[in-house]
């Protein structure tokens, strides 16, 4: 067991440290949404000016080629100097790589740059209205006319889509054959006017998300991913680049919050109440099982290319220990907790997501239960 | 970085996985269980193999080797349920390794290495020590009272047996005036020992769950495996959660240990108390998903319910070792008001 970094990890966090100090932009601006997200897409220019956007993509498609721990390392210190997301998200995390490990030679050429410079912004329309943890069973249908694809139906929870270029959308080309065979994977134009893009807001008032509405969008053929009737595969790539990346930011966020929620009990001088210290202390432990598990993940990576039966565990854990976390905010603030606080009510409102987005706890508890130790289906 | 075992370690892992396996079948666990004794050829089996002073060093006759392997062989003694003194030798040993002066080291260190005068530790509350497993039987005793340790010779100590729920470890409650102190670094030894209970925890936590997901895949009720209802299999993906976070917060106390010392305090007191309600929440709910047989004495699961109860009560109950989390890593967090 070693946990200390390599010379070459350390000259490397140690540039990302000076560069973050010299570049870093501040704050987000609060408030007007399309001033908040212009904002992001300046600052992605710069991370990507910098050679600091897609760190883990190889060096031939732009990134940057960095090694698991890197990444981790990136992670972190992202959230260690509270730099804001780049623009692009979405693209970054999951699009990219996914049009890496599955686009042709012409695909990767056409849409690779834009994603890193942020110049066109990508979104995810997987979920629909009736297909949530059941996502195979999703009913968008695309139908083949004069070499293009014609699409209708209704996606829903698909984050950015009103500044997106881009959607990463799964389709059913094929209703005969059973529901995960039957699903394509394609990029879609979002500028047309088929196309239809509605906010969807959230219980804490903003509107991070969107429904999708298609009546016959059209998508070339050459904006297939991974091949007809592939879709689910590609799919899964896609969404198993959502966990892995954005597993370290996650924990780092965490402990980041828990620092956080420590000043907080101070400001409302119950720093020294033994049930509030009982209850850092149990997140603390949370928060460290959660960290030292995904460095045992990453061990496992590296040796074995597979994560080991603790990573399954890791989206589940940082939902459990985020909303608890928020939540003891709450009782820190008292009879206050309902007055709505810039630093804290967005974050405990928007906790209650994190059992569902990415995978709901259920779904994660089915496959650990199935997959890891063996339990029968029900199904 | 790496986070993982070296190929020694693994040796060592798998070599004491096979023994106690073997030499800690069902019947004989529950004969020992039943009788409250232990089986004096096994031990001496361990000591052949060099356990007994596998972190004690080679000038003081142990294997020199450090905290993660005696972490290693505490999660399988734990896994197997082993009634053997070789926790609380072990304990002793920490105490004395790390606390002791030169002249107490030689003078003590090489009969718990061999583990021919084997030792036990104890906590004073209030005058005396009321549960010190293994003190019948130990040549030397070192009782500690918060940051303060005394070694006393058997002879010069009060013992008296004491019945506590777990029939697979012997225990005696302890009084003695004298003894020598030890006065080094006392805080290194418990928060080495509270490591070591961390990962007997773990490994009886490990066990319990195995038992509740083999038992879950058997029993049939509406013509199902209960191991399909979801009821039962979340339940069970929450032991994995437990077992794996107890056992990720034990192995990087054990590092810290032996290669991070700044971080020991924090990282012993995060594995202890987390280990402590793990091990008594699994089990628990291992014997849940067992129904009705695992409320039986006939059923092994109840001798593991006891260990994790009362290992999770020895050396600093969850709740003191979350105090002191809650102390050391507040201390972190900017500057106090």
């Amino acid at each position: 067991m070693d946990l200390t970094l390599s010379a070459d990890e350390e000259a490397f966090r140690d540039e990302l440290r000076t560069w973050l100090e010299e570049n870093h932009p501040g704050e987000e601006p609060k408030g007007d949404e399309e001033e908040a997200f212009a904002f992001r897409r300046e600052w992605q220019t710069k991370l990507h000016e910098g050679g600091w956007a897609g760190v883990s993509w190889p060096k031939e498609y732009g990134g940057r080629g960095a090694s698991l721990i890197e990444q981790a390392i990136y992670s972190a210190e992202m959230v260690r100097s509270r730099a804001p997301s780049p623009a692009n998200v979405l693209g970054l995390a999951m699009g990219g790589p996914t049009v890496i490990g599955h686009g042709t030679e012409e695909q990767k050429e056409r849409f690779i740059q834009p994603i890193l410079s942020g110049e066109e912004i990508w979104c995810q329309g997987f979920s629909e209205p009736e297909s949530g943890s059941d996502l195979a069973s999703l009913k968008t249908k695309a139908v083949k006319d004069n070499g293009d694809w014609v699409v209708t139906g209704q996606k829903v929870w698909t984050t950015f889509a009103h500044h997106s270029k881009w959607c990463m959308l799964v389709a059913r080309t094929d209703p005969d054959v059973p529901k995960h065979k039957g699903l394509t994977y394609f990029l879609m134009d979002m500028e047309q006017d088929a196309v239809q893009v509605r906010p969807l807001r959230q219980i804490t008032g903003q509107a991070e998300f969107n429904e999708l509405f298609l009546e016959e969008a059209r998508i070339p053929d050459e904006n297939v991913i991974g091949g007809v009737g592939n879709g689910w595969m590609v799919a899964i790539t896609t969404l198993m680049n959502e966990r892995s990346g954005l597993a370290f930011g996650a924990m780092a966020q965490v402990r980041r919050d828990l620092n956080d929620l420590i000043e907080l009990a101070r400001e409302h001088g119950v720093d020294e109440d033994p049930v509030t210290r009982q209850r850092i202390a149990q997140l603390h432990m949370e928060v460290e099982a959660l960290r030292i598990n995904a460095y045992r993940g990453l061990t496992a990576i590296m040796k074995t290319g597979q994560p080991g039966p603790e990573g399954s565990l890791g989206k589940w854990a940082w939902s459990d220990i985020n909303q608890s976390l928020t939540e003891a905010s709450t009782e820190i603030r008292g009879p206050e907790a309902p007055i709505i606080d810039e630093a804290w009510t967005y974050r405990f409102l928007r906790a209650r997501a994190n059992s569902i987005e990415g995978g709901t706890t259920e779904i994660l508890k089915n496959i650990i239960a199935e997959r890891v130790l063996g339990l029968p289906k029900l199904r | 970085m790496n986070f993982d075992f070296t190929d020694d370690q693994r040796s060592i892992k798998s070599t004491a996985k096979e023994f106690l396996a073997a030499r800690y079948k069902p019947e004989k666990l529950r004969e020992l269980a039943e009788a409250g004794e232990y089986d004096d050829a096994i031990w001496n089996e361990m000591r052949e193999l060099g356990w007994a002073g596998i972190f004690i060093d080679e000038e003081h006759e142990g294997q020199g080797l450090g905290t993660v392997e005696l972490v290693i062989l505490m999660e399988e003694m734990g896994y197997a349920l082993a009634p053997s003194p070789f926790f609380s030798n072990a304990a002793a040993g920490l105490l004395i390794q790390h606390a002791g002066s030169e002249e107490q080291k030689r003078k003590w260190l090489p009969g718990i290495a061999s583990g021919e005068q084997p030792a036990a530790l104890g906590e004073i509350r209030n005058g005396s020590a009321p549960l010190v497993p293994d003190a019948g039987d130990a040549a030397v005793i070192v009782l500690f009272d918060c940051d303060t340790a005394k070694v006393v010779e058997r002879s010069a100590a009060e013992v008296e047996k004491v019945d506590t729920i777990d029939s697979t470890r012997k225990f005696a409650s302890v009084s003695a005036d004298g003894g020598e102190a030890l006065e080094g670094d006392v805080q290194g030894g418990l928060d080495r020992v509270a490591t070591a209970l961390s990962a007997e925890l773990t490994g009886v936590a490990q066990r319990t769950m195995e038992m509740a997901v083999d038992y879950a895949k058997e029993r049939k009720q509406f013509d199902r495996p209960v191991g399909a209802y979801q009821a039962v299999s979340h339940r069970c993906a929450q032991m994995l959660m437990e077992v794996e976070s107890a056992r990720a917060l034990t192995y990087f106390a054990a590092y810290a240990a032996d290669s991070e010392p700044d971080e020991l305090s924090l990282a012993a007191s995060t594995a202890k108390a987390y280990a402590s309600d793990a091990g008594w929440r699994v089990s628990a709910s291992s014997l849940q998903v067992h129904g009705g047989i695992g409320f039986t004495w006939e059923h092994d699961l109840h001798f593991f319910l006891k260990r994790a109860k009362t290992d999770g009560h020895l050396f600093g109950t969850a709740r003191q070792h979350r105090d002191r989390v809650a102390e050391l890593s507040m201390a972190r967090v900017g500057a106090p008001a």
